[in-house]
């Protein structure tokens, strides 16, 4: 299968290690991966402050940049979610709607697509706190949300961390509470943000966690901030790097 | 509309309140974990419900069924009422709903009348009208009357004063109740209000009550409190006035089973609230008046975007769950209804005054996931921010930076520049100038820091061949 | 605004025009997880919800009393069985030995104050007790109805420091599905309420008090009607 390689803009400037994951953890599955090289965002910053019109450009150019693939993974479930869900900016072309349908996000793919069950580069012997993103749980339903209990619990992230020997997971108190990033939200509304972010991140404290894992780096760019910032012993670490053994920052 | 010039039209800034009520930790944290805590017990609530999905569908589809037929069960209900010998009136926005108020006690001399909980009168802001005539409207439920001697509104459409901690209660009581300012036991202080608030029922000339839900096949509103106040109110006075808003209308009493089961569980967690009360005909020798609200409703009802906000219920949940709300208090949002649904809401009613609500959120869903009556509130308010920026409302500033991020991204070529020198500051700018009180990501956070080399430089590096692009 | 049309016709008016479109059917098929527990008459054809599941619900054919009485009290009340009327007297008296003004609607508990139709709703404000029976219990909840009819003056419900209600344990049903589709349909009493334990309220930092306006303490007596 010949993938496109989606890297989120923040991955590539912040992370690029959590996109040189994907991209060899794709490829250790046998397909053939492809990078376009003009790619730049999904428009989902400009889409989530309400500007349909400052959004369009950048979502008409992503679609350009992937109209030729049968499957487009990107390590994000935020990036993922507004793709398949809210890319409605730019004029909705046959090529528009194909993008839309082909781009899956890097969990789900493992989990649903390839149903992956080994990881032979991944050694991760610590516990890890997993920290699924608001858009991965609600958005794409990567996970049972915590406000459905009647319903059997399930997620794709766990699952997949449970092929890892020695890795034991723990989890939060508040299984699924957002860590505050939000997109434009941890600028605009930095107190809440902040707060929101100080309260996850001790909750994985309190938990025991040394890591913090998440398939969103969104989320973890705002949980390093707090981290770093109040010399938490936490460290985070995108699934990625976990399931490919590396490379870590 | 009165109740916004009382609290002025400049715009409603719930970033910055929200900030001054987390500086305040003490609060803020109790607020946090008490309202989680309603989040918990309604968890533990649904869980015991193997059907609550099957509920939520019904629920849902029993108020869309409602609304795609609303003017014919208006007249149901209007006939109904009407043939049990209640005096049905219509109103079309707060003004003309208070003037009717004002109207019905004047005529009987009414001074005092006692109120239960009604976001629609706080919405018409009754109350104030009716001080201008001379009127008291005493607040019976414990929180909104310590909400009305705060001279604030209510915080949370549940549990009022929840914002308040019981040491705030206890001052307040001692200016206005003449307890002990030092004993700030719960007990102690609601058997104070009982002791002080009853005699005020026993004289009051009227009752008051809003509706949670008004039954088109029987003419007959539902009250649901925990309190027993709507009762006292019901039962006491000779003359009973109930506000209802247009959308509060369900078809059948079957109907109510199903809202009914689904409303304090999300509420606060128990099966039932601890009083429904049913009003259906005056009682011998008394009087019943139904007010039926419009004030805006018709509006929304036409919005394609918007209408499924009416099937709202009133149970606080999405209020319960969200991050943001309990971490900012329902006075930061400054309007009638706050939280998610007051963002959904209130915009509607001004759209200049509260264009900042959507903005006050970090789209994390969980409201759209405990609504009982599967509104998309998340939906909603990401669809919110589209409207305010297309009627304008966006800070031009913000527009502007906004406008240019969206050349930039449009633009590989002008993207990776930017993405180039802009790391390279970034880089290489001191500590000192990136944490400042300018940088709002600063106050409590470190900054990211830039990779070495961006992916697309390693990809170049380590991956191009040649005669490929990609 | 027209001001020659009344607010009625504007707002009937307003509202037909806005009728959102396609209209949305009334659900009539429902269809709920597990067995049903009664025959479906109750407008929902199907099954009905089956609280079989809910820890410690009790098998169709097993009596809902053990799970009102615990369901009673969790929602803050307290709940005896009685088998004749001098028992229920004595459980009372035991009750509120302090009690002075007993007011009951009841054969089988008299009390001082007498309760007519045409009483002043205000001049119940000084009785301690209260006695009613209910012919409506709703065992999820641990609700009882009571209305007009029961009580005599409604006032009464709500004003007396306590209440105990007596309730025949076959008159109790188990979701409000069945009590609104049952016992409740064809009601037609000016007032009617569901209790679920007395007076609450967590207004003041969730502390949960009870006896904040109505009730201080809601009692149930299971005792079949006409108690010797």
């Amino acid at each position: 299968m010949r993938i496109g390689l989606f890297v989120p803009c923040y991955v590539d400037a912040f992370y690029p290690e959590v996109a040189i994951a994907t991209l060899e953890l794709l490829e250790s599955l046998g397909h053939e991966v492809s990078y376009p090289r003009e790619q730049t965002c999904c428009g989902q910053p400009m889409a989530n402050t309400g500007d349909q019109k400052a959004a369009a450009a950048a979502e008409a150019h992503f679609v350009k940049c992937f109209e030729d693939f049968e499957v487009v993974v990107g390590p994000s479930g935020s990036c993922v979610h507004h793709i398949r869900v809210h890319l409605d900016a730019c004029e909705q072309t046959p090529e528009t709607l194909r993008v839309r349908k082909a781009v899956r996000e890097l969990s789900e793919f493992l989990h649903e697509d390839q149903k992956v069950n080994t990881f032979p580069k991944a050694v991760f012997p610590h516990k890890v706190g997993v920290h699924d993103s608001c858009t991965a749980v609600r958005g794409l339903r990567q996970a049972r949300p915590s406000e459905l209990p009647n319903l059997p619990a399930y997620s794709m992230s766990r699952d997949l961390l449970k092929y890892i020997p020695g890795l034991q997971i723990i989890e939060a108190e508040r299984v699924d509470e957002c860590c505050g990033f939000g997109g434009s939200f941890c600028v605009t509304d930095a107190a809440v943000s902040t707060k929101m972010g100080h309260d996850r991140a001790h909750d994985f404290v309190r938990k025991g966690a040394e890591y913090i894992a998440s398939g969103d780096m969104s989320c973890l760019l705002q949980l390093k901030g707090v981290i770093d910032r109040e010399k938490l012993p936490l460290k985070v670490v995108h699934m990625a790097q976990i399931l490919n053994g590396g490379p870590f920052a | 509309m009165s109740l916004f010039r009382m609290f002025g039209d400049k715009p409603v800034d719930p970033q910055d309140a929200a900030a001054r009520f987390i500086e305040d930790s003490k609060h803020e944290e109790a607020h946090d974990r008490l309202v989680w805590a309603m989040r918990t017990n309604r968890d533990k609530a649904v869980a015991a419900l193997p059907d609550w999905e099957d509920l939520r569908s019904v629920a849902s589809q029993i108020k869309e069924h409602t609304l795609t037929h609303l003017d014919t069960y208006l007249e149901h209900f209007e006939a109904a009422a009407t043939a049990n010998g209640v005096h049905v009136h219509w109103a079309r926005d707060g003004a003309e709903h208070n003037a009717i108020v004002v109207q019905i006690f004047e005529e009987r001399g009414v001074k005092l009348a006692i109120k239960s909980k009604s976001m629609l009168q706080e919405e018409c802001g009754m109350s104030e009208s009716l001080t201008k005539h001379g009127i008291e409207a005493r607040e019976s439920d414990l929180g909104e009357r310590i909400q009305q001697l705060s001279h604030e509104r209510p915080s949370h459409i549940v549990v009022p004063s929840i914002h308040q901690l019981r040491t705030d209660v206890a001052e307040l009581f001692a200016k206005h109740l003449g307890t002990d300012p030092n004993n700030s036991d719960p007990h102690y202080l609601a058997e104070s209000m009982r002791n002080d608030a009853r005699p005020q029922f026993l004289r009051a000339q009227a009752g008051m009550t809003g509706a949670n839900f008004a039954i088109a096949e029987t003419g007959a509103i539902v009250v649901c409190t925990n309190e027993g106040n709507a009762d006292i109110g019901a039962t006491v006075p000779p003359l009973q006035v109930c506000s209802i808003g247009i959308e509060k209308l369900i078809p059948r009493q079957i109907d109510l089973a199903v809202m009914l089961r689904m409303l304090s569980r999300s509420a606060l967690g128990p099966p039932m609230t601890q009083y429904t009360t049913h009003l259906r005909k005056p009682r011998p020798g008394a009087e019943l008046h139904f007010i039926l609200v419009d004030n805006k409703r018709s509006e929304r009802l036409g919005s394609k975007e918007f209408w499924h906000v009416l099937k709202c219920i009133r149970c606080g949940a999405c209020m319960n769950t969200c991050p943001v709300y309990r971490r900012s208090g329902g006075l930061a949002y400054g309007g009638t209804y706050s939280g998610p649904i007051g963002i959904v809401l209130d915009p509607a009613f001004d759209p200049h005054k509260y264009h900042e609500l959507p903005f006050h959120s970090s789209l994390c869903g969980s409201c759209s996931e405990v609504c009982p009556v599967k509104i998309d509130i998340a939906d909603q308010i990401y669809k919110w921010r589209r409207e305010i920026v297309s009627q304008g409302e966006l800070p031009a500033v913000e527009q502007a930076g906004i406008g240019v991020l969206g050349e930039v991204l449009a633009h590989p070529g002008l993207f990776e520049a930017t993405e180039t020198v802009g790391l390279r500051t970034l880089k290489l700018l001191p500590n000192a100038v990136l944490a400042n009180r300018l940088n709002p990501w600063t106050n409590g956070r470190k900054m990211p820091v830039p990779a070495q080399t961006t992916f697309r430089q390693w990809f170049e590096d380590n991956r191009r061949r040649d005669g490929e692009d990609a | 605004m027209n001001v020659n049309m009344t607010a009625r016709e504007a707002i009937l008016g307003a509202v037909r025009l806005a009728l959102p479109k396609p209209a949305v059917a009334l659900p009539d098929e429902i269809h709920f997880l597990g067995k049903p527990r009664i025959s479906s008459n109750v407008g929902y054809k199907g099954e009905l919800p089956d609280l079989e599941k809910v820890a410690g619900f009790p098998a169709p054919e097993e009596s809902l009393v053990p799970f009102f009485e615990k369901q009673l009290v969790a929602m803050g009340g307290r709940s005896f069985r009685v088998g004749s009327a001098m028992e229920a007297r004595a459980k009372a008296t035991e009750l509120f030995p302090e009690a002075r003004v007993w007011a009951s609607t009841v054969p089988e508990v008299p009390g001082n104050r007498r309760v007519r139709a045409g009483d002043s709703p205000g001049s119940f404000a000084d009785v301690d007790v209260a006695v009613v029976r209910s012919r409506l219990g709703v065992a999820e909840a641990a609700a009882v109805w009571l209305d007009s009819e029961d009580l005599v003056v409604p006032s009464l419900g709500v004003l007396a420091q306590h209440l105990i209600v007596m309730i025949d344990p076959s008159k109790i049903v188990p979701t409000l599905h069945e009590a609104y589709g049952g016992g409740l349909s064809g009601e037609t009493n000016p007032y009617g309420v569901f209790m679920a334990g007395p007076s609450a309220t967590g207004d003041i930092e969730g502390v949960i008090i009870h006896g904040a306006q109505g009730a201080r303490s809601l009692i149930v007596l299971f005792a079949e009607e006409e108690l010797r």
